[in-house]
């Protein structure tokens, strides 16, 4: 006879995601095991299957001896409604036990849409919702990511948070929790004891008290927490753990390749771009190095296709050779080499002829800025002319479509710069007609623009997000001067930016928005046909919460900030420094012309970045 | 032309044929063999596999044909390289040369097992052995072409019924493979329309053997 579990599975969109047995997954005796972690991606499994830090961090745990990590993934709404139906706690991949079983229960949290999916795995797999209603040592939900950056919002629902890089940390804590079980410590004590490994963070040791306007009066530690937690690092990428035989999905998921991380940080400082500061100091891996892994990865994945990841994969200074070496081995077995991040510069455009002879990808620009004056203003340290001769290099090429993206409402944007937005359009066409090698095909220009949401650990951190109706009139006043047919626009919904703001920059108050907003239904916000903005806007109004508070009201210099005990390296000095620059529509040159001074090196071994 | 013949059974049954085409293509890269690539814009690696099975259903005799770059391969060895890296269920019996066009393929053998949680239900064998062994067992079919009516029982050439638990009843049926073919989960579809009464409580379907005109194993 057939188990339920089999039985509901023949009802549901793409079942091969719920049943794991992949080609690499690892499988350990239950028995032997001390500590067994459900490692949860709070998305579906084609979205959480393309991180590349949960595959990191898998492999980590699970080259543990004594530790088990599965896979667990939020299930999609049909299978959601089956599970419930059925009484179905969540289980994990590969075991397929329950999650509520497990000693660890550990979310990478790297999209704010994303927690109101933390509340329903945890509902579905019959977890208590609360930190303060798990009284056991099992057990113990924990998260990391990048959101985790500001993990106030979540700190209800969290007993510790794990900042910056896993490689190393996650070990530490996964061997405080094995001691922790062996000697019978109970959940505080191991809390405590856990609060002093570096980079964790125990939401629950910190008091926040508040202004009557609202605003934090003070963060108080107790039990001899630290103060201030930093961000974890990994010095040496080199020798750090790299998956090159990680498990290889049976169905199709969104990055369906291999991926090769070039190195960490970013030596541009857009100053819109959390990663971008959040992931300094700078650390590259040796082309050796990759070339192994690339090779390596491949070789067991049987991908035909790799990607080079990183916030700028230009930057990296062994490119050249590097792609070389890869190309000498993708080309004769037709894999796909594809170089993401590429910067419009001459050289960038050499290495894009030379990529395209496997398969021609698309050519993907992000000015973010319709306007020099406002690409100054946010730093982001691309031209006109070099936007406008890749492009010609491209059109000659045989290359007939590109794909533009913009903010509206940056800090000091005006009309002038969102009107320079169609004018870049326009000069991109004219561009198109002069140099185009077959004109027969056609132009075709993807624009979109997103609704600028100002982050934590940026210098526009304290910023207020225009008003949803100001952003409408600056999308309209767009289309208006968009007179192109060959240009697709496309917006982002403002409500879900909206609420994206108020997660990243929100406090502990926020919890009871998300447990409301939980009770209420929602689930799979980052998905339009699961988005419920009027169920959101019900929950703040239920947890007398203004959201406003968040986005539009923006943060006073002097004001508390709700993620004031993390840091992530780089000074808040820098930051207020880079926000003056950016009032003046000044730039600030990359690293490596010249150091800005942001702090981040203080992380490294020895105070080096980008060695 | 070289054909691998395998199983999907096990948790491989919710494979889509797309998806099994990929893990195939893979497969074949980490075994070191460069399969033949579609030319073009985007080049693909070709592999085909016929008859795709429905979602959900397992199979003991699957077809997979596919050419390679250099013409050569060391098919004894082959079953085994590929099946060290394919996922859980799937499984490479035999690597061979084939001549025979899969076009030939003109029957299959399924079991499809009906669950009945509170047991078989009195009278089941008598009724659904009747309902096929009748003129014809018209149902609508929906398909990518809306709903249609089809008459099942021209294509089902022979079909058996037996109980093989309690709770379990067994019907094993030799149809017509394709041109049309039956789709054994009609067979399910047909005792939900016509013997309401008998309708199981799950149905699992498993594809046992392909066979040519001739009633002779396709291989």
């Amino acid at each position: 006879m057939t188990d339920q579990i089999h039985r509901i599975l023949q009802h549901v969109q793409k079942p091969a995601r719920y049943v794991g047995g992949e080609y690499n997954q690892i499988v350990k005796p239950r028995q032997e095991q001390d500590v067994r972690v459900a490692f949860c991606f709070p998305d579906t499994y084609e979205i959480g299957m393309s991180n590349i830090g949960m595959r990191i961090l898998y492999g980590v745990m699970n080259g543990m001896d004594g530790v088990w990590c599965e896979r667990v993934f939020a299930p999609w709404g049909d299978m959601e409604e089956q599970m419930r139906s059925h009484a179905l706690p969540l289980w994990a991949l590969e075991s397929h036990d329950p999650v509520k079983d497990f000693d660890m229960i550990a979310f990478t949290i790297g999209y704010e849409m994303c927690y109101s999916n933390i509340l329903n795995m945890l509902d579905l797999a019959g977890v208590p919702l609360l930190s303060s209603e798990r009284t056991e040592l099992q057990p113990i939900v924990f998260g990391g990511g990048i959101c985790t950056v500001n993990p106030e919002p979540l700190a209800d629902f969290f007993d510790f948070f794990s900042l910056g890089e896993g490689e190393e940390s996650t070990v530490e804590i996964l061997n405080c929790y094995r001691n922790a079980k062996k000697q019978g410590l109970d959940k505080q004590a191991f809390l405590r004891e856990l609060s002093h490994v570096p980079g964790v963070y125990v939401p629950s040791l910190y008091t926040h008290t508040y202004h009557s306007d609202g605003t934090i009066a003070a963060i108080t530690p107790a039990e001899g927490a630290p103060a201030l937690v930093q961000k974890r690092i990994v010095d040496d990428l080199d020798h750090a753990y790299y998956p090159t035989k990680g498990i290889v999905p049976s169905t199709e998921i969104v990055h369906d390749r291999s991926n090769l991380e070039l190195f960490r940080g970013c030596i541009r400082g857009c100053r819109f771009c959390q990663a971008g500061f959040c992931y300094r100091p700078i650390r590259s891996k040796s082309p050796e190095v990759l070339v192994r892994q690339a090779m390596e990865s491949l070789e067991d994945s049987g991908n035909s296709e790799i990607t080079l990841a990183s916030l700028s994969t230009s930057d990296y200074r062994g490119l050249p050779e590097l792609t070389d070496r890869l190309l000498d081995y993708c080309e004769p077995r037709k894999i796909n080499l594809s170089l993401p991040s590429l910067r419009a510069d001459n050289f960038s455009r050499e290495l894009m002829l030379k990529v395209q002879k496997v398969r021609k990808s698309g050519l993907t620009f992000a000015p973010e800025a319709g306007t020099q004056r406002l690409r100054d203003a946010i730093n982001k340290n691309v031209t006109e002319e070099e936007i406008l001769s890749t492009c010609a290099t491209a059109f000659s090429g045989g290359w007939n479509n590109v794909k533009l993206y913009f903010m509206l409402g940056l800090p000091t944007e005006t009309d002038e710069d969102v009107i320079g937005i169609a004018r870049l359009a326009e000069k991109i066409h004219h561009v198109w007609r002069e140099t185009a090698s077959n004109r027969k095909r056609g132009l075709s220009i993807n624009l979109a623009t997103a609704y600028f949401v100002p982050k934590p650990f940026t210098p526009f951190q304290w910023e207020a997000q225009i008003t949803p109706q100001e952003y409408l009139r600056r999308v309209h006043l767009l289309q208006e001067n968009l007179h192109l047919k060959c240009v697709d626009y496309r917006y982002h919904e403002s409500n879900l930016s909206e609420l994206e703001a108020v997660m990243a920059r929100g406090d502990r108050r926020i919890g009871k928005v998300l447990l409301e907003a939980h009770r209420l239904g929602c689930r799979l916000d980052g998905w339009d046909e699961y988005f419920r903005y009027d169920l959101w806007q019900e929950a703040f109004r239920r947890a007398d919460v203004d959201p406003a508070f968040y986005t539009t009201r923006g943060f006073a210099d002097d004001e508390i900030l709700p993620w004031q005990t993390i840091g992530v390296g780089v000074s808040i000095g820098f930051f207020r420094r880079e926000r003056e620059k950016a009032y003046r529509n000044e730039t600030t040159p990359d690293c490596r012309t010249q150091c800005s001074a942001c702090g981040a090196k203080c992380l490294s071994a020895g105070g080096v970045c980008d060695v | 032309m070289f054909r691998l013949l395998f199983e999907k059974t096990d948790d491989a049954v919710y494979l889509s044929h797309l998806d099994l085409m990929r893990i195939f293509q893979r497969a074949f890269r980490r075994a070191d063999i460069l399969i033949w690539h579609s030319q073009g814009f985007s080049p693909r690696a070709y592999v085909s596999i016929a008859l795709p099975l429905s979602v959900g259903v397992s199979s003991r005799c699957e077809i997979l044909d596919f050419e390679i770059e250099d013409g050569s391969a060391d098919l004894q060895a082959l079953p085994e390289r590929l099946n060290r890296t394919l996922p859980k269920g799937v499984r490479v019996l035999h690597a061979y040369e084939s001549a025979v066009k899969v076009k030939h393929l003109a029957y299959l053998k399924a079991s499809v097992t009906l669950e009945y949680d509170a047991g078989i239900p009195s009278g089941a064998v008598a009724a659904i052995t009747s309902l096929f062994a009748g003129e014809s067992v018209r149902i609508v079919k929906h398909g990518k072409k809306g709903e249609q009516e089809v008459d099942l029982r021209p294509l089902i050439r022979e079909l058996t019924l037996c109980p093989v638990s309690e709770q379990e009843l067994c019907i094993t049926a030799i149809v017509s493979a394709q041109n049309p073919g039956l789709n054994p989960q009609l067979l399910v579809q047909a005792i939900e329309a016509y013997l309401p009464s008998f309708r199981a409580d799950f149905a699992r379907i498993e594809r046992l053997e392909i066979f040519d005109e001739a009633m002779e194993v396709f291989r």
